[in-house]
C-alpha cells in the first residue's frame, strides 16, 4: 500500500454547539450542533422557512444567536468563539478567512464598480497595493470561472445572471479563504446555467480543498456538492448523515417526504 | 498474504420504515453474518426482492442498517461502517472500499477519461500515470477511442457500464462490491470483466457480487451466499 495523505484532517475547523435563534417567540433555529472539518462540504437542506438561512447567518457571524456558540479555528487566535471576538477582529477574520456567496449576485457584488474591481477588491481589503499583481490575479480568476477577460472593465449589470454569479464566486475565492458559505448559489439561474456553475463550484472546491457550508432546497445540488447533509424542519435538525445515505435511505418522516417529493425526469 | 477477513458483517438487520405510508415496515433480513477473506469472491444468491442489493448498499454505508455491524479492514484496523462518522466512511470508500453499480452517475461536462482517472488522482497518483492507466483500461474494455474525450451522458447503457467498470478497476481497491456490473454487456465484454475480476482476486482483493448471468457467476464465484436464509419475519 502506498501512503496517502489524509484529505480531511481530524481537528475541527468549525464547531457549532447548541445554536438557537429566537425571533420574539418564534424560533429561527433551535439547538443546532455540529462540527466541520477542513475540506468538508456540508449541505443544509429543508423547505423554505425551516431555518436554513437563519442558521447560515448565525454561523457566518452575520446574526448573533440567542444562545449557543460558534467556534472557528482562526489563524490568529486558534479555535475561538466568533461572537467573543471584538468587532474589528471578527470582521478581519471574516474578510481574511471566509467567503460568502449569496443567492442573488446583487447582494454580494458592488454594482457600481466593474466586474474586475469586484473580483480584486478582497485583495485590496487585505492590504494589497500592487496594481499589476492584483490585475493579473483578477484576470486569472476570471479565467478560472470561465469569463471573457476582455470584459474585465464592464459593470456587473451588463453581465447575465449566470455570469454575475461567477463574478461573485471569483470575488469570494480570490483571497484564498478556508471556509465558504453558500446560500442557494444556483437558486436564481436557469437549468443549463445552473449545471455549469455547479460543475465549476464542485471542481474549485475540490482543487482548493475548501470547507463549504451550502444551503439549498434542491436535492440534486445537495447530492452533487455535499459530503454530508443536515436536514432541517421547523428550526430543528431532524436528520444528519452521509449525503447518499440521507438521500437514498432517509430515516426521519420529514426527510422521507422531502426525498420522495423530488420530481424525476 | 494474511487470511484475515477484509469484511466482517455481524448480526446485520435491515427494516425499512415508511413514515409517510402509515408507518409501514418492510423487514428485509436479520442476524446476517458474512466474512470475506482476501482472494474470495462471495456471490449473493436468491431471487430478486430477497435483499441482495439492500445488503450490498448496507455494506457500502449507502443504507443505514437497523442493527449489527459492518467491519471493513482499513489501514490495518476494522472500521464499522454503520457507526463511523461520515468523513471516515468517505475515507474508507476512497481508499479501501470500491463499488461498481449498474448505473453510472454522470456529472455534466466531465469527459470519460477524466471520470475514469478521478479515483487515481484522488489517491495521489500523478496525471500522467492516471491517464495511462485510464487509456489502458478503456482500451481493454473496447470503448471506442472517439468517445474518450466526451462526457458519457449520451452513451448507451453498455458503454456507460464499461466506463463505470474502468473507473472502479483503475485502482486496486482491497474490497470491491459488484452490483450487477455485467447486466447490459455482451458476451465478449463480459469475458473481459471476468478477467479483470480474476486479476483483482489474484492480487488479494475481497469481493462481494451480484451477477445474474450464470456464466459470469460460475467463472468468478468462490462461494455462494444465500441472503434468503436470513429473511426477517414480516
Amino acid at each position: 500500500m502506498n501512503a496517502i495523505p489524509q484529505a480531511i484532517e481530524a481537528a475541527p475547523l468549525l464547531r457549532v454547539d447548541g445554536l438557537t435563534k429566537w425571533y420574539g417567540h418564534v424560533a429561527g433555529c433551535r439547538d443546532v450542533s455540529f462540527e466541520l472539518r477542513r475540506g468538508e462540504v456540508l449541505g443544509v437542506v429543508g423547505e423554505s422557512g425551516s431555518g436554513k438561512t437563519t442558521l447560515l447567518n448565525c454561523i457566518s457571524g452575520r446574526l448573533p444567536p440567542s444562545s449557543g456558540t460558534v467556534e472557528f479555528d482562526t489563524s490568529r487566535f486558534g479555535l475561538t468563539d466568533i461572537y467573543g471576538l471584538n468587532e474589528p477582529d471578527r470582521r478581519r477574520m471574516q474578510r481574511e478567512e471566509w467567503g460568502f456567496v449569496h443567492q442573488n449576485p446583487r447582494d454580494g457584488l458592488r454594482m457600481r464598480v466593474s466586474g474586475g474591481a469586484n473580483v480584486a477588491e478582497p485583495l485590496m481589503n487585505l492590504g494589497n497595493r500592487h496594481y499589476g499583481k492584483m490585475r493579473s490575479a483578477t484576470v486569472e480568476w476570471l479565467q478560472r470561472v470561465e469569463l471573457d477577460t476582455r470584459r474585465i472593465d464592464d459593470k456587473p449589470r451588463n453581465f447575465s445572471g449566470g455570469m454575475q454569479q461567477r463574478i461573485q464566486v471569483a470575488r469570494n475565492l480570490i483571497h484564498g479563504p478556508r471556509l465558504v458559505f453558500m446560500d442557494e448559489p444556483t437558486g436564481g439561474l436557469d437549468v443549463s446555467v445552473q449545471a455549469r456553475l455547479l460543475d465549476l463550484l464542485r471542481e474549485l472546491v475540490r482543487d482548493l480543498g475548501l470547507a463549504v457550508i451550502i444551503v439549498t432546497h434542491d436535492m440534486a445540488v445537495a447530492r452533487l456538492m455535499a459530503d454530508r447533509l443536515i436536514v432541517m424542519k421547523d428550526g430543528f435538525v431532524v436528520e444528519t448523515g452521509l449525503t447518499d445515505q440521507v438521500l437514498d435511505d432517509p430515516q426521519h418522516a420529514y426527510s422521507q417526504l422531502l426525498v420522495s417529493s423530488v420530481l424525476q425526469i | 498474504m494474511s487470511n484475515q477477513p477484509l469484511i466482517m458483517v455481524d448480526g446485520l438487520a435491515k427494516t425499512f420504515i415508511l413514515h409517510n405510508a402509515d408507518g409501514a415496515t418492510i423487514p428485509v433480513f436479520e442476524g446476517l453474518r458474512l466474512e470475506v477473506a482476501p482472494g474470495e469472491c462471495v456471490v449473493l444468491a436468491g431471487e430478486s426482492g430477497v435483499g441482495k442489493s439492500t445488503l450490498m448498499r448496507s455494506i457500502y454505508g449507502n443504507y443505514l442498517p437497523s442493527r449489527g455491524a459492518v467491519r471493513v479492514l482499513h489501514d490495518g484496523a476494522y472500521v464499522d461502517i454503520t457507526r463511523a462518522p461520515p468523513h471516515q466512511v468517505l475515507d474508507v470508500r476512497r481508499r479501501t472500499l470500491g463499488y461498481v453499480s449498474q448505473f453510472l452517475r454522470v456529472i455534466p461536462r466531465i469527459s470519460t477519461l477524466q471520470l475514469v482517472m478521478e479515483p487515481l488522482l484522488e489517491n495521489g497518483a500523478g496525471p500522467q500515470e492516471a491517464r495511462e492507466r485510464a487509456e489502458h483500461l478503456l482500451g481493454a474494455l473496447r470503448l471506442p477511442k472517439a468517445h474518450w474525450d466526451l462526457p458519457p451522458a449520451t452513451f448507451s447503457g453498455g458503454e456507460q457500464q464499461r466506463v463505470n467498470i474502468a473507473r472502479s478497476f483503475i485502482r486496486n481497491y482491497p474490497v470491491l462490491l459488484l452490483d450487477e456490473p455485467t447486466a447490459s454487456l455482451d458476451a465478449e465484454n463480459r469475458a473481459i470483466v471476468v478477467q479483470l475480476v480474476k486479476q483483482a482476486l489474484g492480487n488479494g482483493a475481497a469481493m462481494i457480487g451480484i451477477f445474474h448471468d450464470r456464466d459470469v457467476r460460475d467463472a468468478v464465484a468462490t462461494k455462494l451466499f444465500s441472503v434468503s436464509e436470513y429473511k426477517a419475519a414480516a
